[in-house]
C-alpha cells in the first residue's frame, strides 16, 4: 500500500455512539457524487466482465500493417504498434486488470476482518500481538514484498496477488479492529453477554453487522490502492505476462509509441486506470464519510 | 522525564522493527520452491567452487537462526554479499545507484514540500472556490499512479514540447537536476495530492477548534494567530503523514525509476527480480524497508521538538 488511509482510522475514532442504527440506510447518504462513482465503477465491472462476450475482436490479433494506424470503421480507437485493435485489448484488459485486485481485496477482507474481530474480542496478550505484527508490516510497501515474492516464485498475477493480500491484511485488521473495539465497549455488547449469548454469536451476529460499513469502506479504498500496485507491476513487467492484454502492460508497451509520436495505447490505458482509481477512490471516501454521520 | 522514555520507546522499536523485517528478507529465502541452493543457481550451470561459495555466503551448512544472524552480521557490517550474475560484491553494485534514488526521492519530497504543502494550507485557510478546487485536484491527483503520471509526462512534455529529455539522467548537476525534473513530479504527484488533502484537513481543523476561536477572541492578530495557534498544532498530524510519504516515494521510485529508465536502486531490484540475481533482490529490499524504518522514527522523534508535552511531562 503506497498511501496510508490514516482518514478511516480517524472516521472510526470519531465514529458516533449511535453505530446501531447506522447500517442499511447508507446507501442513500452518498450523495451525488457518490452515486456518479458506483455508476464509473458499475459501468466498469460490467464491461470488464461482459466486453470479451459482445466483442468479436480478437485482442490478440496482430497485423504489422495496421501498427499505429488510427481509428477507422470497425475499429473505432485504431491499432497499437503491433496492429492490435485497442478498444478490444483495453476492454480484454479490463479483465485482468481487475480480477487481481478483486482478489487481494477478497482475501485481506476476510483474513483482516477475522483476525481484527478475534483480537478485539479475545483482547488480552493476543491483542497485543496482533497490534504489533501489524504495526511492524507496515514498514514493508506492497509493493516491495510482491518484488520479493515474484523473484522467489515466477512472474505473474496470481504470486503477486498472493503477496500483495499478505500486505493488505494487517491495514485492514488495524482499522477494523478499532472499530470492532469501540463497538464492544458499548452497552448492548455487555447486556448480550448477560443474557448468556456466546462470544461467537455476539461477535457474528451483532458487532460485524454493526460495523460492516468499516469493512465495505476499507475494502473500497483497498481495492484501488491494489489495482494500481498490480497495474505498476504489470508496467515492470512482472506481473501480467505480454502478450496478454493488461492496462498496467499497455501503459508500458506504448512507450515505444509515445517516443514515434503515437501516444493513445499508454494514455487510454492509463486513462482507464486512473478513472478507476479515482471512482473507487472517491466511493470509498464517501462510504467512510457516511459511517461518521449518525443515522 | 517524559521525552527520554519517548525517544527510547521509539529506538528500541526501531530495533525491533529492523529484527523483524530482516528476518523476512532473509527467511524469504527458504520459501522458495525447492532447496535454498538450487533456487540461487536456478537456470545457470553452476561450478562446484561457485554452489560452494554461495553456501559459505548463505551460511547454508549451518542451523537456520546462525545462519540468519551471520548474514545480519555481515549486514551490519556493510557485506551484503556477492551478485550471482555479475560476481562483484553487492556493496559495489549499489553504491552509485543508491546515491540516484536519493537524489530521486529527495527531489520527489522537495516537490511536495514546496507545492502539496503550501497547497494544502491555502485550502485549509480559505474556504470558498479555491478550496474546494484544490481539494477537488489532490482527489482526482490521487488516483493517477506513478507510472501513468511518467507516460504522461514524457508524451506531453519530453515528446510533444521538448522542453525535457524522454529518458536518462544526464552528466553534470546542471543536467542532472533538468533529467530528474520529470521523474520527481512524476513521484511526487499522489503523495504531494495526499500531503495536501491532510494537511487542509488539519489546518481546517485547527482553525474551528475552541483553543483558536478563544485566541481570536483575546484580538490576537491573524498572521500571529494562524502561524502560533493553528499552524503549530496542525503540523503534528502533518509531520506524521510526511514521515510516511517519504517511505511510499522509496516504494514509488522503483516504478518511476523503470519508466525514465533512470540508474537507480528502484530499476536494478527490477532488473535483478528478472534475472533471479537473489543477494541483489535481499539487499535492495533491506536497504528501502530499513531506510522506510529509520526515517519515520526519525519523524517520530521530531515530536519531541513539536509537541511540548512530551518535554514537559505534563500529560497529567
Amino acid at each position: 500500500m503506497s498511501v496510508p488511509a490514516a482518514p478511516v482510522a480517524d472516521a472510526v475514532a470519531t465514529a458516533p455512539v449511535t453505530a446501531r442504527r447506522r447500517s442499511g440506510r447508507w446507501v442513500s447518504r452518498l450523495g451525488i457524487g457518490g452515486w456518479v462513482a458506483l455508476a464509473v465503477v458499475t459501468v466498469v465491472l460490467l464491461v470488464a466482465a461482459l466486453g470479451p462476450l459482445v466483442l468479436s475482436t480478437d485482442p490478440d490479433e496482430v497485423n504489422l500493417s495496421y501498427g499505429y494506424v488510427g481509428p477507422i470503421p470497425g475499429h473505432p480507437l485504431g491499432f497499437d504498434g503491433e496492429g492490435r485493435d485497442l478498444l478490444a485489448r483495453l476492454i480484454h484488459g479490463a479483465r485482468t486488470a481487475l480480477i487481481g485486485p478483486a482478489i487481494v481485496v477478497a482475501v485481506s477482507t476476510v483474513l483482516g476482518t477475522a483476525i481484527a474481530l478475534a483480537a478485539a474480542w479475545v483482547g488480552g496478550v493476543f491483542d497485543t500481538v496482533v497490534a504489533r505484527v501489524t504495526d511492524a508490516m507496515f514498514a514493508f510497501p506492497g509493493l516491495l514484498l510482491a518484488l520479493l515474492a515474484v523473484s522467489l516464485f515466477s512472474p505473474g498475477v496470481t504470486v503477486a496477488a498472493v503477496a500483495l493480500s499478505i500486505s493488505y491484511t494487517p491495514y485492514t485488521a488495524r482499522i477494523v479492529r478499532s472499530a470492532a473495539l469501540k463497538e464492544r465497549s458499548l452497552p448492548y455488547v455487555a447486556a448480550l453477554g448477560v443474557q448468556g449469548f456466546t462470544g461467537g454469536r455476539i461477535v457474528l451476529r451483532h458487532i460485524l453487522p454493526n460495523i460492516l460499513i468499516t469493512v465495505v469502506a476499507v475494502a473500497t479504498l483497498s481495492f484501488g490502492y491494489a489495482l494500481i500496485d498490480l497495474a505498476a507491476l504489470s508496467f515492470t513487467g512482472l506481473g501480467v505476462q505480454p502478450p496478454q492484454s493488461d492496462w498496467g502492460v499497455m501503459v508500458a508497451e506504448g512507450v515505444n509509441g509515445i517516443i514515434a509520436g503515437y501516444p493513445q495505447e499508454s494514455l487510454f490505458a492509463g486513462g482507464l486506470i486512473v478513472i478507476t482509481v479515482g471512482a473507487v477512490n472517491f466511493l470509498g471516501d464517501r462510504i467512510e464519510a457516511t459511517s461518521e454521520v449518525p443515522g | 522525564m517524559n521525552a527520554l522514555r519517548f525517544v527510547v520507546g521509539r529506538l528500541v522499536g526501531l530495533v525491533v522493527t529492523l529484527l523483524i523485517v530482516s528476518f523476512l528478507v532473509y527467511g524469504a529465502l527458504f520459501l522458495a520452491p525447492g532447496s535454498p541452493i538450487a533456487y540461487l543457481t536456478r537456470g545457470r550451470t553452476t561450478s562446484a567452487e561457485d554452489v560452494a561459495a554461495i553456501q559459505a555466503q548463505y551460511h547454508l551448512d549451518k542451523p537456520f537462526l546462525q545462519q540468519y544472524w551471520l548474514w545480519l552480521e555481515g549486514a551490519l557490517h556493510g557485506d551484503l554479499g556477492r551478485s550471482i550474475i555479475y560476481r562483484q560484491d553487492v556493496t559495489t553494485l549499489l553504491g552509485e545507484r543508491a546515491v540516484n534514488t536519493c537524489y530521486l526521492v529527495v527531489a520527489a519530497a522537495f516537490v511536495i514540500l514546496v507545492v502539496g504543502l503550501p497547497l494544502g494550507v491555502l485550502a485549509g485557510l480559505r474556504p470558498g472556490w479555491l478550496d474546494r478546487g484544490i481539494l477537488l485536484g489532490a482527489t482526482g491527483a490521487m488516483a493517477v499512479p506513478a507510472f501513468v503520471a511518467a507516460v504522461a509526462l514524457v508524451s506531453v512534455f519530453a515528446v510533444q514540447l521538448k522542453w525535457f529529455p524522454v529518458f536518462g539522467q544526464g552528466q553534470g548537476p546542471g543536467a542532472r537536476i533538468y533529467h530528474l525534473v520529470l521523474p520527481a513530479v512524476a513521484l511526487a504527484l499522489s503523495f504531494g495530492a495526499y500531503v495536501a488533502r491532510l494537511t487542509r484537513a488539519a489546518v481546517r481543523a485547527e482553525l474551528t477548534s475552541e483553543h483558536v476561536q478563544t485566541a481570536e477572541s483575546r484580538g490576537i492578530p491573524r498572521a500571529a494567530l494562524i502561524r502560533r495557534h493553528v499552524l503549530r498544532n496542525a503540523s503534528i498530524p502533518i509531520v506524521t503523514v510526511s514521515g510516511l510519504t517519504v517511505g511510499g516515494l522509496i516504494a514509488g521510485a522503483v516504478v518511476v525509476e523503470q519508466a525514465f529508465q533512470l540508474n537507480g536502486l528502484g530499476s536494478y531490484l527490477i532488473a535483478a527480480v528478472g534475472q533471479k540475481d537473489f543477494p541483489i533482490v535481499q539487499a535492495i529490499t533491506l536497504i528501502f524497508v530499513s531506510a522506510f524504518v529509520v526515517i519515520n522514527t526519525a519523524v517520530d522523534l521530531t515530536y519531541v521538538r513539536l509537541d511540548p508535552r512530551l518535554r514537559l511531562g505534563a500529560n497529567r
